[in-house]
């Protein structure tokens, strides 16, 4: 790349060792490793059903692998819960949307300043002045991610009344307000016209080299993938096939072997 | 609106400002009856209150408790313990302190909603109404060993001065109701309102964000109880001046579900709105029956009827507007202020997107 980084690649910050997931009889992943590290844009690409979203919902801890292990910053995190990760300093959006429907724009992103808020009810409840301290610096930051994401005009609308495009916008808001290091998007750009792709595609680089965020994304825009991310890792059937720098996957045969199809 | 004080708005401050003038100086000042006191006006504050503890889990957390009644009476039944056998407390110490005992059983009962969910949850949290009612029918102490069944509440003392008088009591349940409502909106409008309602909406991803569902969950039913308790409390002492498990029944915390839907589900006002309605309601049904029909109609045939339309009512509403009558009261509101703003008057905010 020509330009300066600011937040230059680092160590690995996050590891995937030998993990297999099994619903029942059926293998979603099948002893897969594979790392990210720290400040790069990492893709995770692969056909429908190739375990994309299962590899999500294994490193954040919805989802228990029979096997493996998820390490961060070269720990093995035991008995992983997505609360655990959460403190760990992982955020993450979900295939498909999961805002809280009936809470305003601001107040979805207010929940992701939960681990900046130490209060408890009992001081909400009587509003003591720390609390007021508190929930003025979470607002704050909430609105300074709204104006970034410039969605200023509907920060007071309830999340389930507005389109698709939008709601995406604002659950990778609620992610950037954990001011989490990693955050796992899972398909941020499924639906979205070209005009919001590219849009969406600024914020990620933009959170990447502002904030040195690391971001791991599922995409299936090729030409997306390509353009943003430092290095991409291909799983095919649960497998990884491919890993490497955007340029390495196009070359590799195995990677077009699974997106186009081989003659047997 | 940013808010002035606390969490309320200015609006907030001239409905509380309108509500007070209103309940301290006109209600007493016109209304002299006693039968307005003692049938109307305090089971309604007390109603509302416990209304309020629903709201928490059912309306803001999404839990789908069914159970109140067995709360309150957790908390009447420690309010006349405490005050027979701990005299120092005082009123005011021995009602938080039976709120907090009812908080104790919310926190026991609200362990099964972290596995169940939906309809199950409720069938689990119907033990507590059993539990509760069972448990003070069994253990003679409970009632201080009373044989009659019923037994008849202590005065009501606060700092040596009795209030025994029906307008007395109402300013007693008017004052813990208005104390208890405001925190309640502190809660709901903060972080802590917004760790229960991120929970209802998209449990998983709250839990993602670093919102625990154990602790919130066990939280809002502990906070719902302890409103149930005092609430409760309030109820027997204020309104039945008796303590009898009876009262307590399953019957009470369908009532108390009821107004929590119809008034509207996750809004403190719905509260009030939905419990003078089903209190209310009845009342107006009877009074049509006498005046109208000049009592030929029977009085049971009367009190099927208000069965028969709380019963309609509520699937009306759960179909056409789930957020119940303070939406109804909101929409309203809303309707003429469009209406005086396309005739011309500014400052009103158009709820339109602009995007």
């Amino acid at each position: 790349m020509a330009y300066e980084r600011k937040f230059k690649i680092g160590k690995p910050i996050l590891e995937v060792n030998n993990i297999s997931l099994a619903f029942g009889g059926v293998k979603a992943i099948t002893d897969t490793s594979f790392n990210v590290l720290e400040h790069e844009v990492r893709a995770i690409i692969g056909p429908n059903g190739a375990g994309k979203s299962s590899m999500l919902n294994c490193i954040n801890g919805i989802y228990k692998p029979q096997q493996g292990t998820v390490s961060f910053r070269g720990q093995v995190v035991p008995n992983i819960t997505p609360n655990i990760m959460a403190q760990m300093g992982l955020s993450r959006t979900f295939q498909n949307l999961a805002l809280f429907k009936r809470m305003s724009v601001l107040d979805n992103i207010l929940v992701g300043r939960k681990l900046h808020t130490k209060t408890n009810f009992l001081e909400v409840a009587l509003q003591l002045p720390k609390v007021k301290k508190e929930e003025k610096l979470n607002r704050e930051r909430s609105e300074e991610i709204i104006s970034f994401l410039e969605i200023e005009d509907i920060k007071d609308t309830p999340v389930g009344k507005l389109p698709y495009g939008l709601q995406k916008k604002v659950e990778l808001g609620r992610a950037l307000a954990t001011d989490s290091s990693i955050i796992l998007l899972d398909e941020p750009m499924a639906g979205m016209n070209v005009e919001e792709k590219r849009d969406m595609c600024r914020f990620i680089l933009k959170v990447n080299d502002e904030l040195g965020t690391t971001m791991v994304l599922i995409e299936h825009d090729m030409g997306v993938v390509m353009d943003i991310s430092d290095r991409v890792v291909v799983l095919d059937y649960g497998k990884v096939i491919g890993d490497g720098t955007p340029d390495e996957i196009m070359a590799n045969q195995k990677v077009i072997d699974a997106y186009l199809g081989v003659e047997h | 609106m940013k808010p002035i004080f606390m969490t309320y708005t200015k609006k907030d401050l001239i409905n509380l400002a309108v509500c007070m003038v209103l309940s301290v100086l006109i209600i007493p000042t016109f209304i002299k009856t006693e039968y307005w006191y003692t049938s109307i006006l305090i089971p309604w504050l007390c109603l509302a209150l416990a209304t309020i503890g629903q709201q928490i889990v059912m309306g803001y957390t999404g839990q789908l408790a069914l159970g109140a009644a067995g709360f309150m009476a957790a908390g009447a039944f420690a309010m006349f313990n405490l005050i027979l056998r701990v005299p120092d407390l005082g009123f005011v110490g021995s009602l938080i302190v039976s709120g907090l005992i009812a908080a104790a059983f919310g926190i026991l009962f609200g362990l099964p909603s972290l596995k169940v969910r939906g309809i199950y949850l409720m069938v689990a949290t119907l033990a507590s109404q059993f539990f509760i009612i069972w448990m003070i029918d069994k253990f003679g102490w409970f009632k201080n060993y009373d044989s009659s069944g019923i037994i008849t509440a202590q005065d009501i003392v606060i700092l040596g001065k009795p209030f025994t008088t029906p307008l007395a009591m109402y300013f007693v349940c008017l004052a813990v109701t208005t104390i208890l409502t405001l925190l309640a909106m502190n809660m709901a409008r903060g972080s802590t309102g917004r760790n229960w309602m991120a929970v209802r909406d998209m449990d998983i991803a709250a839990e993602s964000m670093g919102v625990s569902l154990l602790r919130t969950k066990v939280q809002a039913f502990a906070i719902s109880a302890f409103y149930c308790g005092v609430a409760g409390a309030l109820f027997a002492f204020c309104y039945l001046k008796s303590l009898e498990p009876v009262a307590f029944d399953i019957k009470l915390s369908f009532k108390i579900l009821f107004m929590c839907i119809l008034g509207g589900l996750g809004t403190i006002n719905g509260a009030f709105i939905g419990a003078a309605f089903i209190l209310l309601f009845p009342v107006l049904l009877n009074a049509i029956g006498n005046n109208v029909f000049h009592g030929a109609i029977d009085a049971t045939i009367i009190s099927s009827i208000e069965q028969v339309i709380f019963g309609l009512l509520m699937i009306i509403f759960m179909i056409y507007e789930p957020l119940g009558m303070a939406k109804l009261w909101e929409n309203l509101k809303q309707s003429i202020r469009s209406k005086l703003s396309s005739s011309g008057i500014k400052g009103i905010k158009s709820p339109v997107l602009k995007k």
